[in-house]
């Protein structure tokens, strides 16, 4: 497995941040087939300007699915209990993300030790499209 | 305004299989090229049964199989007016390629915020193993945005 299991997590620790290439139309139409959604919103721009949109923007399950290689690129997936977003602000076509993320607290979940993390997806302005956390047991 | 009577809804439920293939689209959509994640082999060798679902593939199940559009048309939204809010999955056990899952979808809550203007429809998923063991518990909220003349 590449990513390492972590048997000392310390709170404040920043995890490594993932560097995305910048959203292309190419992106949001080969997620929109992989994921199964098909809303028009995303990959038909004439649709998007009629529903009062400038243009397509991202499916915020792609900044989503990001934060998932992020996380799972830190610990293994089987480690992974929980994992939530807030969707803030709308990913045009032509962003460039960065996922980011640091540990906040450490924390009993049953009969394990979680770390919970603060994560983020901010775009190269730094504003935030998605904000969120996750639950990490620890190895 | 979205009827609140919808709150309870339950969406039918949709069974299906993870496939390899879907698993190998999903990786390229969204960047993934560890080998882990594509080749059955090193899937095995990182201790997996085969290929490992990411941990937001199953969003997809209820999407394919249109309980998305069930819901939208029941409640009367047209799809333009959607936005994803929140979304959050919880892990119970591993999920991978060859499994039959079932998800169990309903409507858990519908409220507005700024007068009308923006509507929340909140859907709860508990996603299933083929011995009828919850392996994941999936939330997502869906905003509605609605025109302004029509606001209270």
């Amino acid at each position: 497995m590449n990513s390492p299991r972590r048997d000392e997590i310390r709170v404040g620790e920043e995890l490594p941040p993932l560097e995305l290439p910048p959203i292309t139309r190419t992106t949001l139409a080969l997620f929109a087939g992989a994921s199964g959604d098909h809303n028009p919103i995303h990959i038909d721009s004439d649709f998007a300007r009629a529903a009062g949109m400038p243009d397509v923007f991202a499916h915020g399950m792609l900044p989503m699915a990001y934060l998932g290689r992020f996380l799972t690129q830190w610990v293994p997936q089987t480690q992974l209990r929980h994992f939530s977003v807030r969707f803030a602000a709308i990913t045009p076509v032509g962003a460039r993300l960065t996922c980011t993320g640091k540990i906040v607290e450490i924390t009993q979940g049953g009969c394990e030790a979680l770390a919970r993390l603060k994560i983020n997806v901010v775009d190269d302005q730094g504003e935030i499209k998605l904000a969120g956390e996750a639950l990490v047991a620890q190895a | 305004m979205i009827n609140t009577k919808h709150i309870g809804l339950q969406l039918p439920t949709v069974t299906f299989e993870v496939e390899k293939g879907r698993l190998r689209f999903f990786a390229k959509a969204t960047g993934e090229t560890r080998p882990e994640y594509l080749d059955e082999q090193a899937a095995r060798a990182a201790g997996y049964r085969s290929l490992p679902v990411p941990p937001t593939f199953l969003m997809g199940a209820d999407l394919d199989a249109g309980t998305l559009t069930t819901l939208l048309d029941t409640l009367g939204v047209p799809i333009e007016r959607i936005l994803h809010g929140e979304q959050s999955f919880t892990y119970h056990a591993p999920v991978c390629a060859g499994d039959v899952l079932s998800v169990e979808s309903k409507v858990s809550d519908i409220y507005s915020k700024k007068g009308g203007a923006i509507e929340f429809i909140v859907k709860d998923s508990q996603i299933k193993d083929a011995q009828g063991e919850t392996v994941v518990e999936a939330r997502s909220v869906i905003v509605v945005r609605n025109p302004q003349e029509n606001a209270a």
